[in-house]
């Protein structure tokens, strides 16, 4: 996502006056074209972004096993909800203050909209309605939010876990996020992450990392030096969780051009269209490749991980690749996710979707592959450096607090017996289990 | 009376059950189970780690026939359910003291 500079309503205010002296013809096209264009691309972005909450909650719910599944989808419509309030109340304004080039935004308010039938003299014509960028912008902090709940599933509790989300999406991210695309010092130096490979996955992956840490593995996962697998409860839906996500992200990196009222800028989205599908492509080529050579069977749960981490890895840049770049970026993250999955099992840390290897892990490749274009490695490295230890020390402080004053582990008994029955007391597939 | 008691491979159930209605079995209980004899488990591969799969799933049949009947029910099984490769099950024959049919009352051999 580029820069976004657009007038604050109090600067349109001002310049009220001299619009309102050549206000005696309507607007031609000309002028209103570009706004009207632009914010319907965050309309039309914002919501494929948004139905990648179902992604991430089919993803989910597949992964898991089957005595969690109701679980993992309570976390996923909760964190999605508390995400978009929190961003309302503190996040947008934190994230986008305007002008600002520090470390740390001071605006603590919440977003106002424009008022109702806004006339076009009051519009910010060289951009969006304020509307819907602020829709557009909180789909990107609930994907953030996304990823941690797959990591952490199958054995923390509903509450801290919920506390920890307030933390993530209302101050964590729209903190480092303003650094970036609010304007702050990382943009000034250079840095380039066009939809947020690192501002927005590798946040969510090393929070999330820091959480696995504190948190512990599932019982029996690694037992007497062995990795214990925990198939998943339904490869179906897993499926249909990463086709989901690949539409989604369509409006993820395509919303991002943040303009489309000119011949050059709706070229670039359905350039980045066609980007963010082949890397996606290659990603999972890539990954069915090489679990067939590995273990002489493919995996296709590392398959749908690597179609993921193929559109992890391109989303920093998919504009300015040609095609066979984007087959070649795409790849690669394919090939990261294969190997780094049983890694992290060597590590004892247990990630139960793969997010860490496909959202972490790819997100540092994928920005990192921005200096092939940009050719400022150092911005590129400081950058993700930058994001990674800030996250991965405020989500580490914020795990110890809560599982201090609350404890974020659910009893033995309970992880045994299975999150649905004993903390919920629904179960996602009543049926199967007493039919 | 005698019980037998078979383990199947599951594909070979309705080969089977057609074998013996052919030669006069009326009735039989069916269950898929899991277990493992020689046949053992095996490996697999889920996320890169090897695991153990160490039950094998099979259908168990449970047939009561007249004692006189049991040997060709006994070999009508065992004809129709080898494909001569390891796992293809095993059967039991049981002595049976009594059966009662709930409808009408009838029992032992007339229950049958």
């Amino acid at each position: 996502m580029k820069l976004t500079k657009y007038l604050s309503v109090g600067a349109a205010l001002t310049l009220l006056p001299t619009f309102a002296l050549a206000q005696d013809a309507a607007p031609g096209f000309d002028e209103i074209g570009p706004y009207i264009m632009t914010t319907l691309l965050f309309l039309v972005g914002g919501f494929l972004v948004f139905w990648m909450a179902a992604g991430f909650a089919m993803l989910e719910a597949g992964l898991v096993r089957s005595k969690n599944v109701a679980m993992q989808l309570t976390k996923n419509i909760a964190l999605f909800s508390i995400a978009a309030i929190m961003y309302w109340l503190v996040g947008f304004n934190l994230m986008y203050p305007g002008d600002f080039n520090g470390y740390f935004a001071p605006n603590f308010v919440p977003t106002v909209l424009e008022p109702v039938g806004l006339g076009a003299a009051d519009a910010a014509l060289d951009y969006a309605s304020v509307a819907s960028d602020f829709f557009f912008q909180l789909m990107f902090v609930a994907a953030t939010a996304s990823i941690v709940s797959g990591v952490l599933a199958e054995r923390i509790k509903l509450w801290p876990f919920l506390i920890f989300v307030i933390v993530l999406t209302g101050f964590m991210y729209p903190i480092t996020g303003s650094w970036q695309w609010g304007g702050g010092w990382l943009s000034e130096m250079g840095f380039s992450d066009f939809a947020g490979s690192t501002i927005v996955h590798s946040v969510g992956g090393w929070a999330a990392l820091a959480g696995a840490i504190i948190l512990g593995p599932r019982l029996g996962k690694y037992k007497d030096g062995k990795v214990n697998p925990m198939p998943g409860s339904n490869l179906a839906l897993a499926t249909l969780g990463t086709f989901i996500l690949w539409l989604g992200w369509f409006g993820f990196n395509g919303g991002s051009q943040l303009a489309a009222g000119t011949v050059g800028d709706i070229t670039d989205v359905g350039r980045i269209f066609a980007n963010t599908n082949m890397a996606a492509s290659a990603g999972a080529v890539a990954a069915l490749i090489l679990t067939q050579i590995l273990y002489k069977k493919v995996d296709l749960t590392m398959v749908l991980n690597g179609c993921l981490a193929g559109l992890v890895s391109i989303t920093a840049e998919p504009l300015a690749p040609s095609l066979f770049g984007a087959l070649v970026t795409g790849a690669i993250g394919g090939v990261i996710v294969v190997l780094t999955v049983p890694m992290l099992d060597k590590l004892k840390i247990d990630d139960v979707v793969g997010a860490i290897p496909v959202h972490l892990f790819a997100g540092i490749w994928g920005t990192l592959a921005v200096a092939f274009y940009t050719g400022n490695w150092g911005a590129q490295i400081t950058g993700i450096i930058a994001y990674g230890v800030f996250t991965f020390v405020v989500a580490l402080v914020v795990w110890t607090i809560l599982k201090g004053i609350m404890g974020i582990r659910v009893t033995e008994e309970s992880e045994i017996n299975g999150l649905d029955v004993t903390e919920l007391g629904m179960e996602a597939y009543p049926d199967f289990s007493k039919g | 009376m005698k019980l037998i008691i078979a383990t199947i491979k599951p594909f070979k159930l309705e080969e089977v059950r057609e074998a013996l209605t052919t030669v006069g079995v009326r009735g039989m209980m069916v269950s898929e189970i899991k277990g493992f004899g020689s046949q053992s488990g095996h490996t697999e591969i889920y996320r890169g780690a090897e695991y153990a799969v160490n039950f094998v799933p099979k259908v168990k049949l449970e047939i009561v026939v007249q004692a006189s009947m049991a040997e060709q029910v006994v070999s009508t099984i065992a004809s129709t359910a080898k494909t001569d490769k390891i796992g293809d099950g095993k059967i039991f024959v049981l002595d049976v003291e009594s059966a009662l049919r709930v409808r009408t009352g009838e029992t032992n051999d007339d229950a049958l």
